[in-house]
């Protein structure tokens, strides 16, 4: 697969006004209510390290916690499958509905089942798939990934969300109305969800004490998703676990108000065995983390609780949209996270960002995201993932500036100075930085030069 | 006393007036200012570009002309930031922990070594909105960062310029969101980088300011560049030029 | 050796050095918290309803709260609907219900919460697939925050237990939170003392 181009559609999302003005203004507001509802915490701060440290400690001992989910989760009457990546998760599922002769199946929102692209592998083998969460219907209804792991749609105007009802419901396109669009949602899916037999979900936790697994939802979809059919299965992330239902106090009081600024959602479920006659399976997924674990860098990336509080903060996400990073996970979280799943894919990655280390400020987990964004970017130069034009461009400044001479050469005429300085900036054209900006007018002399003249000191 | 004096490279090659006023002030406060002649760049835009190796020679040579002194200043809070936290490039030694435990950016100094509280013989009577860049706040902590709702605020640019007679700050919306350079990011994510730069600007003007002020230039290169484009009547100052006597 | 047994290896052998499970306070206020009136605050932001005092009379409340309902599912001694959750061998059958009636055994007065279990519901289903839930509070019951509610037995040994918390909504469009979602319209907490010798009012 190519190199994803985050700049080139960064820049093609800018060029639509509506759209980035929307999306900007729309996550800022998110970061505000964030902001707000942090404030009326006292304790956040503690919260954060208390978060931090249970997940630290979680994954430090992951092996045992998760032999401890397992056998609890087995002793409730569910049934429990591990699968080394996405394909076997995907082979998992399908099987269990295939058994069951079921070729429909209702799900509640999964990251996980996104990166694993279930909802394709399971449609290729004649399945039905579908979307109960408004915002993953939507996409799912306009055949685009999700943007944004936790309004997978927010990219999309109130209008772009009438034009796609419309052409999927027969809705009324004029009808531009969040609650009018939300009952057309309800309208269609109530049907799909009474008459499910099989339900899949994720899981935003794992209590290995109890064996349960924990949906945090707004529509109740999850909840839907796992009670209506007999069959439901459970998408489970290996770094989803923690101890016990004292952790999970700690996530549940930082989770949502980090991602909208509510005090909670309205449906915080704990599914711990399976419904009266019904069957319960999870699916504890791999497809990469125990190999992150072991990244002396980079696995405190694996604490992510998935609030997206720092794609809401990130003012280069903001302006970019989530399509643009190309990849399951996007923002800053997306940027640490991918390379571990394609190197060379996600080579650039790393460098959309300015480093400016707001994402890491609002993390509930207290990852330390910018900085494990500088970290990748020396890895991407160890590893040759950084384009040649870039890198020698490096080579000529790396040059220059180690040499005093050659540097006050350069310096002495602006002509001179414009083509060395800029240079080991610019990887495309001389001019990239006029594009939109004017250049700094030039100065008569450097300070170099003024010292000489009016100093005479020389070391 | 005596510091060195690091003038990053952007500023010794666009805005040497930084520089002078820089060195102008400190001499004003009786320091003695050594500024050595060799000197070039801090290593950070190699760095930051993940070219360790390329940045090498360039932090070496830094070392060289600096690992003599007790206090080096610079009036930016990213290469302060860059040397004190992020100069790796060279192999570890005593002079190059010597260098990151002895840098500092030039609010840093004047406010908590030098601990100036008046500046007699300024005046600026103008509308500013002070911007302190990313490197300046999350890095070397000038001043407190709006996402710790619970921190106490403070600012240490805006408690030297409120010693300043005349001045009058405005307040601003997102006011510590990133500008937009981020060093390379300038270039490489130029569209992004302008936007933000645009937005910011526009946060600004609208505002009523009538001048940016910072004590990082390269922000306000890269603010002044997208202030001029738009054709909005924001002029940029360092912090540095201000505190020196600048009236306008 | 299989896929569990291959995975765990890479796992222990990937672990990071030990850390420490830090110990978690409660978090209590220092000042007293009024219980209640904390958590109608909090319900209200979530678009839920709080009614202080237990109806006169249960039947002409909930006739002008839902004027149309006509199926009325209760778990409740307190009143006698015209179903019972036993009712809905299917549990998808419990979309037919206009009004669910509950108790909950907990409040959390930090978010407006309620906690839930297969206990109450019989059949899950009720709790969400109705048009509308009420659910009878005893305000004895409300405890601080959720550090406290994690401590119920119903968390810890329920097939399913859940924190309710106001109506569904959805914030899936522009950001903009929406009610209702997939679940219930409307959410009405009446705080009304356990105690067993209230008169059944029947339908």
């Amino acid at each position: 697969m190519s190199i994803v181009d985050q700049a080139e559609n960064a820049a093609e999302f800018i060029n639509d006004r509506t759209h980035e003005q929307h999306l900007d203004q729309l996550l800022w507001m998110l970061r505000t209510r964030r902001d707000e509802a942090a404030s009326r915490v006292p304790e956040w701060e503690q919260l954060r390290d208390l978060a931090s440290q249970i997940k630290e400690h979680t994954l430090s001992n992951l092996a045992h916690y998760l032999e401890m989910f397992e056998s609890r989760a087995k002793a409730n009457g569910v049934t429990v499958h591990w699968a080394p990546d996405a394909h076997e998760h995907n082979q998992i599922v399908h099987q269990l509905l295939s058994d069951r002769k079921v070729d429909e199946l209702i799900k509640s929102k999964s990251m996980l089942t996104e990166e694993c692209d279930t909802r394709r592998f399971l449609e290729e083998r004649g399945v039905r798939v579908s979307e109960t969460d408004l915002g993953e219907r939507i996409q799912q209804l306009d055949d685009q990934p999700p943007s944004h792991i936790v309004g997978p749609a927010w990219h999309k105007t109130t209008q772009d969300i009438a034009n796609v009802f419309a052409k999927a419901y027969g809705s009324d396109k004029e009808k531009a109305d969040p609650v009018y669009l939300a009952h057309v949602m309800r309208q269609n899916t109530r049907p799909l969800i009474e008459r499910a037999r099989a339900g899949m979900t994720g899981a935003n936790f794992a209590v290995a004490e109890t064996g349960a697994i924990v949906t945090v939802t707004n529509e109740g979809n999850a909840d839907l998703s796992g009670n209506v059919p007999e069959l439901r299965i459970c998408s489970v992330g290996l770094e989803k676990i923690i101890p016990r239902n004292e952790d999970l106090a700690v996530f549940i009081r930082l989770l949502t108000r980090s991602a909208t600024g509510n005090s909670i959602t309205q449906y915080t479920s704990h599914f711990r065995a399976p419904r009266k006659n019904g069957e319960m399976h999870i699916i504890l997924v791999d497809n990469g983390r125990s190999s992150r674990l072991g990244m002396e860098k980079f696995w405190p990336s694996l604490k992510c609780i998935r609030c997206a509080a720092c794609m809401n903060t990130c003012p280069v996400y903001r302006r970019s949209g989530g399509l643009s990073y190309g990849s399951t996970y996007m923002g800053p979280i997306g940027i640490i996270m991918m390379p571990t799943f394609d190197i060379r894919r996600y080579s650039e990655l790393p460098f959309s960002s300015t480093l400016n280390g707001s994402c890491t400020n609002v993390c509930p987990v207290k990852i330390n995201i910018h900085e494990q964004i500088y970290a990748w970017r020396e890895v991407m130069e160890e590893k040759h993932q950084i384009n040649l034009v870039k890198k020698s461009a490096m080579i000529v400044a790396g040059k220059v500036l180690s040499n005093p001479t050659l540097y006050r050469m350069a310096g002495d005429t602006m002509e001179a100075s414009l083509k060395v300085l800029p240079r080991f900036a610019i990887y495309n054209q001389l001019n990239a930085w006029g594009q939109h900006r004017d250049i700094p007018p030039p100065a008569k002399e450097t300070f170099h030069d003024w010292y000489k003249k009016h100093r005479s000191q020389a070391t | 006393m005596q510091v060195a004096l690091m003038i990053p490279c952007y500023v010794d090659l666009f805005y040497p007036e930084v520089g002078v006023a820089t060195l102008e002030l400190l001499e004003k406060l009786k320091v003695d200012v050594v500024y050595p002649f060799d000197q070039t760049c801090c290593g950070q835009p190699m760095a930051n570009s993940g070219c360790y190796e390329e940045a090498q020679a360039t932090e070496e040579l830094f070392i060289q002309n600096f690992s003599a002194f007790d206090h080096i200043v610079t009036p930016s809070g990213s290469c302060t930031h860059h040397l004190r936290n992020k100069f790796t490039a060279a192999p570890d030694s005593p002079e190059r922990r010597k260098i990151s435990a002895s840098v500092y950016d030039l609010v840093e100094f004047l406010h908590d070594v030098l601990q100036v509280r008046e500046f007699p013989g300024t005046e600026f009577k103008h509308k500013v909105a002070l911007h302190t860049s990313c490197s300046a706040i999350r890095g070397i902590g000038l001043a407190s960062m709006s996402e710790r709702v619970h921190d106490p605020k403070f600012s240490k640019p805006k408690q030297l310029l409120e010693r300043v007679p005349g001045i009058e700050f405005v307040d601003f919306e997102r006011p510590d969101e990133c500008c937009g350079f981020g060093g390379s990011f300038s270039v490489t994510e130029e569209a992004v980088a302008a936007q933000m730069g645009y937005d910011k600007v526009e946060f600004m003007r609208k505002a009523s300011a009538d001048y940016i002020v910072s004590s990082d230039m390269s922000c306000l290169m890269h603010l002044q560049g997208c202030s001029s484009r738009l054709g909005t009547n924001l002029k940029v100052l360092h912090i540095a030029q201000i505190l020196n006597g600048v009236t306008q | 050796m299989n896929f569990r047994d291959t995975i765990l290896e890479n796992v222990r052998n990937n672990q990071p050095s030990a850390r420490e499970l830090p110990a978690i306070p409660k978090f209590h206020s220092e000042q007293p918290v009024d219980l209640k009136k904390q958590f109608t605050a909090a319900l209200k932001e979530l678009y839920g309803e709080v009614v202080t005092e237990p109806p006169a009379d249960l039947k002409t409340f909930l006739k002008e709260r839902f004027p149309s309902a006509k199926t009325i599912c209760s778990t409740v001694p307190e009143y006698t609907g015209n179903s019972r959750p036993e009712d809905f061998a299917r549990w998808s059958d419990a979309g037919s219900i206009d009004v669910t009636i509950v108790r909950s055994p907990l409040g959390v007065a930090e978010t407006g919460s309620v906690l839930f279990s297969e206990e109450e519901f019989r059949v899950n289903t009720i709790g969400f697939l109705a048009h509308d839930i009420v659910i009878l509070l005893d305000p004895a019951e409300i405890v601080e925050n959720i550090h406290d509610a994690y401590c119920h037995p119903h968390l810890l040994d329920k097939a399913y237990s859940m924190l309710m918390s106001g109506p569904s909504g959805s914030a899936d469009i522009g950001g903009i939170t929406v009610h209702p979602a997939q679940g219930v319209m409307t959410l009405t907490v009446i705080f009304w003392p356990g105690a067993q010798s209230e008169t059944t009012q029947t339908d």
